[in-house]
């Protein structure tokens, strides 16, 4: 065991290293063309491009111009060029309100996803079943930001049929939770609703796979209650692969992949203040944003091998 | 489980099929007829795929609505301009005035709201309403949807055939050459999909993609397909990799290699024929993602740029002013959602066709 955890710690350090060099060819190389101009933005001074040539050491080799990005990032102090404020320090204040976004809406996708999945699966061709799987088909079709907006229009502010909600923003938990609640609800479910369609459809097919298995019948001949085979047998088989993929879209999520929620919802998280460098392509921040969302995957993936190894006994750890 | 009655109305077929077919009735046919079959009865599955196709089809008309209904194009702003409804001159967007009612009071119009929907009154010219600009929505709409279904139809044949070639490559050869292609599936695989999209989207939109004799420009509507293209190779190239991997070590693939065939001869003839279903369907459901990808991206800023209209760009020229014009964003939300649900289900439907027992997804 012990063994296993320091193999994939050195393995993730590795593709921590790799997944940085590929965030620098994205911003400098896979475009062409003038690096320096480019990272400076659109209101650069031929003064701001030139700086930036000497920093970032446009002029060495590949790996140096890398390294010397890294530590531009790693040390803190890259800056955004259209408004000098500090990436890492900006990433910073907006994990907050990413993680409540999150959080909240993981444990709404997870739990509803289950829930939906185990139902549709215990009443397969029946109504409910039916009902359920033509709902999960079209929340996993329905955009995004589309979804936000619609659900913001009937049911928040001023315009719209109701103004049950508030329209947008966001109010710290340590000032007041009810507020924190009452403002994450609409964004929280919108968030979700697109995992709830795809985990329910995921854990159905797993469920009536699992159904099949020696072992729920060899349950069902030693006499347990339906129930009991469900919950017991069933479904812990069934949730194996539900936690790989959530670990996986929580990662996602929470680094920086709800930028469009949080969006439509003026949350200033994390994918908000990527959201807003893209109208003024402004790269340094985008750069700061990908590489943070990008480390979060990579320690979830690791996380997960291990949760997955603990859960399913037949999986050897290597 | 329980089964269920043949004629039965359920969107899972899957198990109905297989119970369906007896020995007799598949004898002497080859699996790609009968899958023709089983998806010929799948009514559900064929009348979404006539959805899909009336999209596109209206879409690609685009231009001609534009000559001959609406007289309008789709990107020229029109703000100070006027219409004619019954004989009423009435400017696009509104301006700001303000007028007394009876009771003594004063009533302020803001200003800069475009006008909505005439439904044919004008003549045909903003049947659906103006935008924040003044723009022709319903001209907007098609010329939207012909570059957000050209992007979804491009990027995802591109990134399909890049993944087959991929996986092809890694799953025949192994060794060094399945370790750098797989390192590199994993590497892609390890950002976001929305943030490599828009890390990309954004870094080319700028000045562009310039490397030896290609030059794209920054406006391209090439940009977003290929980034699209680019972020979704390792949803389709693992698991396609994952199935030769399998089809490898099978006895036919073997008996081709004692019959002298070379290496392109069974990655074409053995191997290709045996994961084509499989490709048939991932093509299909990655179809709808990269549309929803494009939908995003171009919402958030870093896919199709403006002028030029996506239904993405147009969920958000509508979000500043959902109060008082919801339509705008409503209206290319509701195309959107009808294109991708008709992908999905038919993708759905020509799995189960295909191999009922088969779980291919894409994966996540």
């Amino acid at each position: 065991m012990v063994a296993f955890l320091i193999r994939r710690t050195f393995g993730m350090i590795i593709v921590l290293l790799a997944v940085s060099f590929v965030t620098y060819l994205i911003f400098f190389k896979i475009p062409g063309g003038d690096v320096a101009g480019r990272i400076a933005g659109k209101q650069a001074t031929p003064q701001n491009i030139a700086d930036i040539r000497q920093k970032l050491g446009l002029d060495e080799n590949v790996l140096v111009q890398w390294w010397s990005m890294m530590r531009e990032l790693l040390s803190g102090s890259l800056v955004s060029y259209y408004d000098q404020t500090n990436v890492v320090q900006q990433i910073k204040e907006g994990m907050p309100e990413t993680f409540s976004l999150c959080i909240g809406a993981g444990i709404i996708w997870l739990g509803f996803g289950v829930l939906v999945g185990t139902i549709s699966a215990v009443t397969a061709g029946g109504t409910s079943d039916r009902a359920i799987t033509a709902l999960a088909l079209i929340g996993i079709s329905l955009p995004v930001a589309w979804l936000g907006l619609l659900l913001r229009y009937f049911f928040a502010g001023e315009g719209g049929a109701v103004s049950w909600f508030p329209d947008g923003g966001y109010v710290p938990l340590v000032d007041n939770p009810w507020q924190w609640f009452y403002h994450l609800l609409l964004p929280w479910f919108t968030l979700a609703i697109l995992f709830i369609g795809f985990y329910g459809r995921v854990l159905r097919s797993n469920i009536l796979d699992t159904i099949n298995e020696d072992f729920v019948r060899t349950a069902k001949a030693k006499g347990l209650s339906s129930r009991r085979i469900l919950v017991k047998h069933t479904l812990r088989a069934s949730l194996i692969p539900i936690v790989t993929l959530f670990g996986l879209d929580f990662a996602a999520v929470l680094g920086g992949g709800a930028i469009i929620t949080e969006t439509v919802y003026s949350i200033h998280g994390v994918g908000y203040y990527a959201a807003a460098s893209i109208h003024q392509q402004d790269l340094p921040p985008l750069m700061g944003v990908t590489l943070y969302g990008a480390t979060f995957i990579v320690v979830f993936s690791t996380l997960v091998d291990v949760a997955y190894a603990y859960l399913d006994p037949r999986i050897r750890l290597t | 489980m329980a089964t269920t009655g043949q004629e039965e109305f359920t969107l899972d077929t899957a198990s109905e099929l297989a119970a369906e077919e007896g020995g007799s009735k598949i004898e002497g046919k080859s699996p790609w007829a009968l899958a023709g079959r089983r998806l010929r009865r799948n009514y559900i599955a064929l009348a979404f795929l006539g959805v899909f196709i009336l999209t596109l089809l209206v879409c690609l008309l685009a231009p001609l609505y534009s000559s001959h209904v609406s007289h309008l194009n789709s990107d020229t702003p029109n703000a100070g301009g006027h219409i004619t409804v019954n004989g009423q001159r009435i400017p696009i967007l509104s301006k700001g005035q303000s007028t007394f009612n009876e009771n003594g009071t004063v009533d302020l119009t803001p200003g800069g709201i475009p006008i909505g929907p005439q439904w044919g009154a004008s003549g045909g010219a903003y049947f659906f309403g103006a935008d924040g600009l003044g723009r022709d929505v319903g001209t907007r709409l098609l010329f939207g949807g012909r570059n957000s279904l050209m992007i979804g139809l491009s990027s995802a044949a591109i990134t399909t055939i890049l993944s087959i070639v991929l996986a092809l490559l890694a799953a025949y050869f192994g060794g060094a050459p399945d370790w750098i292609i797989s390192r590199f599936f994993d590497l892609i695989w390890a950002f976001p999909v929305i943030l490599l999209g828009i890390a990309l989207g954004t870094a080319l939109s700028i000045n562009g993609f310039n490397h030896g004799p290609i030059h794209i420009a920054p406006g391209s509507l090439w940009i977003p397909i290929g980034v699209i293209a680019f972020v979704f190779i390792p949803y389709i190239g693992r698991p396609l990799r994952g199935q030769i991997l399998a089809l490898r070590n099978r006895e036919f693939v073997e008996a081709a290699t004692a019959q002298g065939a070379g290496s392109l001869r069974i990655m074409f003839t053995e191997l290709l024929p045996n994961i084509a279903s499989s490709v048939l369907v991932l093509f299909t459901l990655i179809v709808a993602n990269a549309i929803l990808t494009e939908v995003g991206l171009s919402f958030l800023g870093a896919g199709v740029q403006p002028p030029h209209p996506s239904w993405g760009t147009m969920i958000a020229d509508g979000q500043d002013v959902l109060a008082s014009d919801p339509w705008l964003s409503l209206l290319p939300g509701i195309m959107i959602t009808i294109t991708v649900i008709s992908l999905n289900v038919f993708g759905d439907g020509l799995r189960d066709a295909l191999d009922p027992r088969a779980k291919v997804r894409i994966e996540h």
